[in-house]
This record gives C-alpha cells, structure tokens and sequence, in this order.
C-alpha cells in the first residue's frame, strides 16, 4: 500500500495537457524517484500530487485518504512537505527563521526538529545567523530541505533537488536524502540525474511525453537495457 | 569663542531642524517602504494618509482642549495620539478593502496599483479638505521652547543661540521609539517573521501556511501607524496645511529610493540624507564664514547654493542621480 499515491492523474496549464494516466506512489519510509526527458511533465505531476496544479482526472491518496481538492497548506498539515524547484528559501531571512517559518503552521514538533535538521545539515548550525541568500547553492538547498522537514512531515517531496548544486555537494545532498529515509520520512522527488536518482531509489517511475513508460525498483530499472540506452545515456 | 559659536550656528539652523526634518521623512519613508516590499506598489497615497492622520490628531486636540484635557507643557496632540492611530489605521483598511483588495484578487501589475493609489490620493486629499479645509490650521500648544536661543545665551556667554522646539524634541524622541518598536516586531515576532517571509517569497510563504490577508492587514496596521504619527509630527512642526502634504510624497519617494526601497534601514538612513541635503544645499553660509573666516575674507553675497523656494527640487534631483547611479539605493533594495 503506498503512502501517497497519484492514480491515473491527468493535469496541464490550460487546455493542454502535459501529463496524461500517470500512475506515481511511494511506500512508507522508501524513496521513489520520477526520472526521464526534459519536459516530461515531472515537475508538473509533483505538483499536481501536492496540489499546486487542479488535477483534469484521477485522484491523489495520501495515507489512505482522498485528498485530490485539499489546498497545498491542509496538505501540509497531512504531513507532506514540499521543496519547490526554485525559489525555495527566503533570502532576507537568517537561516534559523527560515527554518522556523517552516514550523509556522505547525509549531508542534519545532524544537524537535531544529535540532534533527542541525544534525542533519551541521553547516547550517554554524551559519544560523546569517541570511540565507547568502550561502551557496548547495547550503540553500539543505535550508529549503530543512524547512521542509520542520513540520515533521511523513513524506518529503523534492523537485530536482540537485539543480544547480556541484557534483560534489549533489552526493552529498543524496546521502543525505538516503539518511532521511533511513529515519522513516518516506521521500518522492523529481530527478534530472537519473542515474543517481535510482542508485538510492527504492521505486522508480520513467516519464516521457507526460506517461507512464516503465515502473520498477531503482536497480532493476538501472539494469533494464532499454531504459539505459534512452534514458541513462547507454 | 567665534569657532564655538559657528559650532553653534551649525547646530542651530542644520543639525537639530535636519534630524527632526529626517526623522519625519524617515517615518514617512518606512511607511513607503513597507508597502512596497509586501504588497508591491508604490504607494502615493501615504502622503495623503500621513495628511489625515494629521487631521485627526487637530480635530480630537480641538475636542480635548475644548473639553479642558490638556497635558501642559507638551502639547494635547499627544494624548490624542493614539485614538488618531486607531482612526487612521481604520481608514487604511477601508482603503483596502474597497479599492486595493480588488486589484490585489486579480493579481494587477505594479504599475496598475500606483495608479489606483494616486485615485486615492486625490480621494484622500479631498476629503481632508472637505472636513477641515484647505487653510492652515494650527494645533499646537503647551510650552514652544525646550531650551530658548536667550536662556543658552545667558548660559554659556555666546553670540549665537541654540533653541531646541517642544516639536522637535518630541519628534526625535517618538520616532526613535517607533523605529526601535517596528524593528522589534519585524525581527522577534513571529507575525513580523512572518511578513517578513511573505514579502521575500509570496509562494514559499503561502505554502509554509501563513495566511496572506493577516498579512496584508498587519501591513495596512504599520503603514496607519507610521503615517499617522509622521503626518502629526510634521504638523505639529511646521503648522498643518493640507496642500503640503502632496508635496511631502517627493522628499518621502526619494528617502526610501535613496535608501534602497524595501529596506527598512535604508528607508531611515534616506530620511536623514534627503533633510539634510535640503538644508545643507540651502542654508545661507555668510554668518558661518563670518565666524571662521578673518572679517576681510568675509564674501559679500549671501552664500547660498539655493533659494528655499528649491528645496523640493532637491529631493527630485537627488532621486534623479540615484535611480542613474545606483538604482538600489544604498542598502541593497529592489529595483523600482
């Protein structure tokens, strides 16, 4: 049974539809990754699932409860987090009152969770006082990941979390998404690098042209020929 | 002695007129400001609201001393105060509600909003005029001086005396506590946190749950406040004539431009720097030569950069340079 799933979701801006029957879904405490081209609607169905875009048809599940029309904050609520793309910190804010905003709309766990996100991320410990848009672009990505996380949340979704990020700090910022699963916080993200996307993916999704075109377990997908020679460059 | 007494004259007729000239423009630049960076206009009305935060300030000090309250020797309008606050943070809501709110649903252009806000501004200034008319009107009373030029005089033996006004004293003393309040609620509340939020990024924040019309409605609560309190400040200063507070928008503009629009810092620092470039640029400079120079090298002419009649002129130009100089001020603000 998934945490959440999206079942045959049908979505687009306007009258054109970019995804059409897409099944996603991720398991509790997994990581799924939703992999393929440029413009295969993966960021569009990210948003669809958390309710940033009305979805034409089909319905989204979320802990064994319909919440197709619920408004992105209630979600919130549900305990999904979300890290959009871009824009994703507040860049006049300290890194500290980032974070806090985080826990605005659930101040519950807070203080809790300050302290997992600092040992999460220690750098962000060390700059907690300082604005954030003024740290790199790797340390930005762990404060938007951290505000995500601030409610607790039982599922994280990222959307291209290592765009614009080294090499380097992208490992890093892997491992450190395979340490949050590893703590039971189930994640579901949008990925341009495929390949390492499905290193750490327990459920893979293959998007093209806004559809369905393979689903399978991360390795059996690295390992499928036919994948690797259309998507993950042979 | 005669350095002393330029010292003297210096402080007189720049130092203490520029910081109490500053410290109202800065509130009425903090007010600009902070519409700009949560709801994202530029807002021309302010002037007009600060006007009629004036205007409430005369009415209820008439009523008060009418009525015999008074708060010998500082004048009335402080009492009144806070009721004027009230009554005009009312009046920016309803604003708000009838006509920003509409533009706001659509999501208009900047440009769409500035231009609704000039309709509300001649809407303001008309009423202010239809309820008290358009003469000067004076409200002060209690004790004129602090320190008199003659007691200062007779203090230190100079020639030249320092007076400081009841107004200026007051106006320096309640806008340092005004500041030191809006820089509290910004940077330790979790609502200014949350506003804060809200003007860096509006999606970011909307889906972090904070509730955007509480928001807007806090915004519309500072901006009454300060504009109120400016509007009261600069009419108890220089007598309350509703015509001047539509020439108060430039100087006001070009502090929060000067300063880096958005920044509430930068809105205080281009408060400062627009009174005291106005002074400086057109105070007349032959007395202090007088005293600093041997008298055969004392120039004949007044020694005046510009006539008064200018001062507005200055603002603009000094809004000119920067937005072709350096169009984020000097904090970093956004571009207009």
């Amino acid at each position: 049974m998934y945490l959440l799933s999206g079942e045959n979701i049908t979505c687009g801006y306007g009258a054109v539809d970019i995804v059409t029957n897409c099944n996603i879904g991720v398991y509790k405490g997994k990581i799924s990754s939703v992999v393929g081209p440029n413009g295969a609607g993966k960021s569009t169905a990210m948003k669809a699932l958390f309710g940033l875009l009305p979805i034409k048809n089909g319905k989204v599940v979320f802990d064994g409860e319909d919440i197709t029309n619920l408004p992105p904050q209630q979600r919130v609520l549900k305990g999904m987090g979300f890290v959009p793309q871009t824009n994703n910190i507040f860049p006049s804010l300290t890194v500290q009152e980032n974070l806090e905003i985080g826990s605005f709309i659930d101040q519950n766990n807070k203080n809790e969770m300050l302290k997992y996100v600092y040992d999460l991320f220690p750098i962000l410990k060390d700059k907690k006082n300082q604005d954030a848009g003024e740290l790199s672009g790797g340390q930005r990505q762990q404060v938007a990941v951290g505000r995500a996380l601030m409610t607790k949340p039982k599922l994280l979704m990222l959307d291209e979390p290592s765009a614009g990020v080294s090499p380097i700090i992208m490992d890093g910022l892997f491992t450190k998404i395979k340490e949050i699963a590893n703590q039971g916080t189930a994640v579901l993200m949008v990925e341009q690098n495929a390949k390492q996307a499905l290193k750490i993916s327990d459920l893979g999704f293959v998007l093209s042209q806004g559809k369905n075109l393979f689903t399978d377990s991360g390795n059996s997908l690295l390992a499928n020929k036919e994948v690797r020679q259309a998507f993950l460059g042979g | 002695m005669d350095f002393i007494n330029g010292i003297t004259l210096i402080a007189n007729y720049i130092v203490i007129p520029g910081l109490t000239y500053g410290s109202q423009l800065a509130l009425g630049a903090l007010g600009i400001t902070i519409i700009y960076s949560v709801l994202r206009f530029s807002n021309f009305a302010h002037g007009e609201f600060m006007s009629f935060g004036a205007m409430n300030s005369i009415l209820l000090s008439w009523l008060f001393i009418s009525l015999g309250v008074t708060l010998n020797p500082l004048p009335t309008a402080i009492i009144v105060l806070p009721i004027a606050i009230v009554l005009t943070i009312s009046y920016c809501i309803i604003m708000d509600k009838f006509i920003f709110k509409f533009y706001r649903k659509q999501n208009s252009k900047s440009v769409i909003n500035l231009i609704v806000s000039i309709g509300v501004m001649f809407f303001t200034g008309g009423l202010i005029r239809f309820i008290v008319g358009p003469g000067d009107k004076n409200f002060f009373d209690g004790e004129r001086f602090i320190l008199k030029a003659r007691t200062f005089k007779n203090i230190t033996g100079l020639n030249e005396g320092l007076t400081l006004k009841t107004t200026q004293g007051i106006t320096i003393i309640l806008s340092v506590l005004l500041v030191i309040l809006l820089f509290w609620f910004l940077n330790k509340t979790k609502t200014g946190k949350s506003m804060r939020a809200y003007s860096d990024n509006k999606e970011l924040a909307l889906l972090s749950g904070i509730n955007p019309e509480k928001v807007v409605l806090i915004t519309w609560i500072i901006t009454g406040t300060l504009a109120c309190v400016a509007g009261t400040l600069y009419g108890l200063d220089k007598s309350y004539k509703p015509f001047t507070y539509l020439h108060l928008v430039l100087p006001i503009f070009s502090a929060a431009i000067v300063g880096g629009v958005g920044n509430p810092v930068g809105a205080i620092i281009g408060g400062f720097v627009i009174a005291f470039s106005e002074l400086i640029i057109t105070f007349a400079y032959k007395k202090i030569f007088f005293y600093f120079l041997p008298i055969n090298f004392v120039p004949e002419g007044l020694l005046q950069i510009l006539s008064t009649d200018y001062k507005i002129a200055i603002s603009f130009l000094i809004l000119v340079l920067v937005l072709l100089i350096k169009p984020t001020g000097i904090y970093k603000g956004k571009i207009i």
